[in-house]
């Protein structure tokens, strides 16, 4: 039998505030166990939760970047379980009124061996605001667990999607995508070795052609992209195989192990969740007006989408150019800052996208931190341009602004490179490699296309590539006739 | 609805609040009493009026994203039970 995957996923971004969803206890990361954990956040009795602006804001620029209905009043809800880094006994959350309704996101699946890349819209059921818990930590007390609150409280937005998605490669372009708007729109950092941004995965399987879901399991708590891949991978094949065995699924959570590569079933509760969901009565209605929305819309950067249209539009760039350079905010905006200082477009976006990048990647560095600056790459390409240095030279060039050997024209000047375009000082070493290479001359006559290459090339090494490639050809190909 | 005693312990357990069986049977009472209220209100025709989430007619006030909150770990574990390294300390919990 055919089988098809169906897959949704459910991601907790941690919002970039610097104090906490209903206190202002700090949400800086790493500090001392619970000294980031005020009498809100460890819910001493009597305490009440105010809700943080900007966690607000957030959600907007979120709901706008997606295009999402919002609603004009969303409900904070208690979401009621015990566990100890939940020390209130409930986690508030929004349920049947979330901030962010229906959305849509547009993700890019790549290439592989055996299938050509497409674009699919996956729709955004919702998204709603909600508190982080603490943290266990185990081992340091025989028989007991200690307890970090520091995180409880930190403001969170989880986005959850329709069961949209149908492979591993569509859920992990769908997450690589969303991990690069929320840091795009500037609402989170993205860092996911640090939890800021958690997916977990729904995933179920149904004979291919059939239109009822199947039962699903939910892998949890996934932070890295590779993990999510080889998880879901894992998790369908399993489904396939159990099914294939006459088995039935369980509804049921899974963790990731990646040492195995394996899923496996956590122990299953006795009774099954019930949250006893209700409206906070501490919390009133959030409210969402069309002036919040325009105000926020103001401070928000240009979307990818958008500025992907402006540089096919505005710069002439390939669609496939412009849908690389923003794939990252950082990328984009280097690469716009590179044509702000005057360079020119097309050439722009080769260099980012090639030399720079191959470099960057060599040396795992993030564009943020690149050695060269992007007024630097624009003093260069000025220089490639005006036809002072060659392509090649331009390489150089480039490794030495890398190593910090100075500015753009003084590299130029200390090694040498200036590209000779006096037509006087071209001819000379015209004629010397004529002289010199009669017999390359001769095959040329002859009919060998091939010799004129080679007589370039001797022209170039003659004048240690500074020549101007361009103006050999020419004055080669007039005084040869 | 009409609820029986399993529901009452049931819960119970799920707010972890001890009910003794004479208990149970006078929860199960009020409980079944306030669920008759709440279907008595059900008969009530709501078509077109807009749910409310709260008893005032208000919308919630926000907060400006600023720390104030200081450290203040010594004081607050001054009344917790057990603690070490900062930390406090429950029975042993591992999913």
């Amino acid at each position: 039998m055919q089988w098809e995957v169906v897959i949704g996923l459910e991601t907790h971004t941690q919002l970039q505030t610097k104090s906490k969803q209903f206190s202002g206890a700090s949400t800086t990361y790493g500090a001392e166990p619970n000294t980031q954990a005020c009498e809100v956040s460890i819910a001493l009795p009597g305490v009440l939760p105010v809700l943080n602006k900007e966690a607000v804001e957030c959600a907007i620029k979120f709901g706008l970047a997606i295009e999402a209905e919002m609603a004009p009043r969303s409900v904070f809800s208690r979401k009621n379980y015990f566990y100890p880094d939940l020390p209130k006994g409930y986690q508030i959350s929004q349920f049947e009124l979330p901030v962010v309704g229906k959305g849509k996101i547009t993700i890019q699946v790549p290439a592989t061996k055996n299938t050509e890349a497409y674009e699919k819209v996956i729709n955004i059921t919702r998204a709603h605001l909600e508190e982080d818990a603490g943290k266990s930590v185990h081992g340091a007390v025989e028989g007991m667990s200690g307890i970090d609150l520091n995180r409880a409280g930190t403001p969170l937005l989880e986005i959850v999607t329709e069961p949209d998605m149908r492979s591993a490669a569509e859920a992990v372009a769908y997450a690589k995508k969303l991990h690069e708007l929320v840091q795009w729109i500037g609402i989170c950092d993205g860092n996911m070795q640090e939890g800021s941004f958690r997916c977990d995965v729904n995933v179920s399987v149904r004979p291919k052609g059939s239109d009822k879901l199947g039962t699903r399991r939910e892998i949890k708590n996934l932070n890295s992209f590779k993990f999510m891949q080889q998880a879901i991978e894992y998790e369908t094949q399993w489904q396939i195989e159990t099914l294939e065995d006459g088995g039935t699924i369980q509804q049921a959570t899974v963790l990731f192990n990646p040492d195995t590569g394996e899923t496996r079933a956590m122990r299953s509760k006795e009774e099954a969740n019930d949250y006893r969901y209700f409206p906070d009565p501490d919390l009133l209605p959030l409210e969402v007006t069309e002036a919040d929305k325009a105000r926020v819309k103001a401070l928000m950067p240009e979307l990818p989408q958008a500025l992907q249209a402006r540089l096919v539009s505005e710069y002439q760039l390939s669609s496939y150019d412009a849908s690389t350079l923003t794939a990252s905010r950082s990328q984009a905006d280097y690469f716009v800052a590179t044509v702000a200082a005057g360079a020119e477009p097309k050439q722009a976006a080769n260099w980012v996208m090639g030399a720079l990048s191959a470099k960057l990647n060599a040396e795992e560095k993030s564009i943020v931190d690149s050695p060269v600056s992007a007024a630097q790459l624009a003093a260069l390409l000025k220089r490639i341009a005006d036809n002072t240095i060659s392509n090649n030279a331009a390489k150089q060039v480039f490794e030495g602004l890398w190593a910090g050997e100075g500015e753009v024209d003084a590299i130029i000047e200390a090694k040498g490179l200036k590209q000779v375009s006096d037509t006087g000082a071209i001819e000379a070493i015209i004629n010397e490699v004529l002289a010199a290479n009669q017999a390359m001359v001769d095959e040329y006559k002859a009919g060998k296309e091939k010799a004129f290459n080679a007589l370039v090339g001797q022209c170039m090494k003659a004048s240690k590539g500074k020549a101007n490639p361009a103006q050999v050809n020419e004055l080669l190909k007039a005084k040869l006739g | 609805m009409a609820l029986n005693l399993d529901d009452i312990k049931r819960i119970a357990h799920l707010a972890r609040i001890e009910v003794s069986d004479n208990e149970a049977q006078e929860t199960l009472n009020k409980l079944s009493g306030i669920l008759g209220l709440i279907e008595q209100m059900q008969a009530v025709d709501t078509t077109g009026i807009t749910p409310m989430s709260h008893s005032q007619d208000v919308t919630q006030r926000l907060r400006e994203d600023v720390v104030t909150q200081t450290n203040q770990r010594e004081l607050f574990q001054s009344i917790a039970p057990a603690t070490q390294d900062g930390l406090y300390l429950v029975p042993k919990v591992i999913e």
